[in-house]
């Protein structure tokens, strides 16, 4: 399966991100912010930093660059698409998802290891938990801080598609201690932590964020057989 | 010169926390009677020709506003010229 990684200017995470890929088991295959050609990859993640130095707002250019276009297409199609951190602010810059990342309500930028309780795994990157599962993953962010109108915050609540809530503890004011959400088809999944860090005991808190990708070769997987395990059958 | 200026604000409801900390400093400077500060950001677009307010607002809905957590506002600027001469 082949997973491709955008690098815009000023994304951080790329390198982890298809690192995250290649120990999931998947071939990792790097995208240009310039180029529209996303090469028939089977599944998008969009990964941190700062694409274009954040100015104006977090994410609000790179939803123009030519990669973009292509993915919004393409993530309206059905293809499984993945933003972390800056990936997430681009989703929904993008309009992939609802709400928008704001900043942090203390002002401090807040970079530890972070405590989540998986919502929905019925999507095709969370379909590996279990239900209620807390996991741990580093979180890094200055402007991460999810917010919503309060029916579009009933709404991802009443049809099951928040992904993540922060537990033990909120590390910038998120609205309903949101960390992820999915869109209403469980393609489009937006992350503020970042699973591609903790994929490795070497490096990582723990091992959990490995199965966001995992996941995504299962759903895949799953696609390719005629049997879905997320995704388009929501 | 063709100046449209374009102001983007927070919508009401969305809590601005750099206003806060401004307004949180200002006892600092012996002022009192604040009850709020906001913060927004201030556009100037130039164009060749005459101003086009609809490709201003085009402009501003697309890119320069979220407008899930922001409103703008879109005026022309006719002191332009002037007030670049005044603040030089």
């Amino acid at each position: 399966m082949r997973i491709g990684v955008v690098t815009f200017p000023g994304s951080l995470d790329d390198g982890d991100a298809a690192r995250a890929v290649r120990i999931a088991g998947g071939e990792a295959v790097r995208l240009w912010h310039g180029d529209a050609d996303i090469h028939g990859v089977d599944a998008v993640v969009l990964p941190g930093g700062f694409s274009y130095g954040d100015a104006l707002r977090c994410g609000a250019i790179a939803r123009f660059a030519p990669v973009m276009e292509t993915i919004i297409d393409a993530a309206r199609g059905g293809l499984p698409v993945l933003g972390i951190c800056n990936g997430f602010q681009i989703l929904c810059e993008a309009h992939l998802l609802p709400g928008a990342l704001t900043r942090n309500q203390h002002l401090h930028f807040r970079n530890r290891d972070q405590h989540l309780r998986i919502g929905a795994t019925n999507t095709a990157w969370t379909n590996t938990f279990t239900e209620g599962e807390e996991i741990l993953i580093p979180v890094k962010n200055g402007e991460g801080c999810f917010v919503a109108d309060t029916h579009t915050l009933d709404e991802l609540e009443a049809e099951g598609r928040v992904v993540a809530r922060y537990t033990r503890g909120n590390p910038n004011g998120s609205q309903r201690d949101i960390a992820a959400i999915t869109n209403a088809a469980g393609n489009v999944v937006g992350i503020m932590p970042h699973p591609e860090h903790a994929v490795e005991a070497l490096t990582g808190p723990s091992l959990d964020g490995l199965g966001f990708f995992t996941s995504a070769l299962r759903h895949l997987a799953g696609v390719a057989g005629g049997q879905l395990t997320g995704g388009a059958t929501r | 010169m063709a100046r449209v200026v374009v102001d983007v604000m927070l919508k009401p409801e969305i809590l601005d926390p750099q206003g806060q900390a401004v307004a949180n400093a200002l006892p600092r400077l012996g002022v009192s009677a604040i009850s709020s500060v906001r913060i927004g950001r201030r556009i100037e677009i130039e164009f060749d020709g005459e101003p086009d307010l609809d490709t201003a607002r085009e402009i501003a809905d697309k890119l320069l506003a979220n407008p899930v957590i922001e409103d703008f506002s879109i005026r022309v600027d006719e002191q332009a010229g002037d007030s670049a001469q005044v603040s030089a």
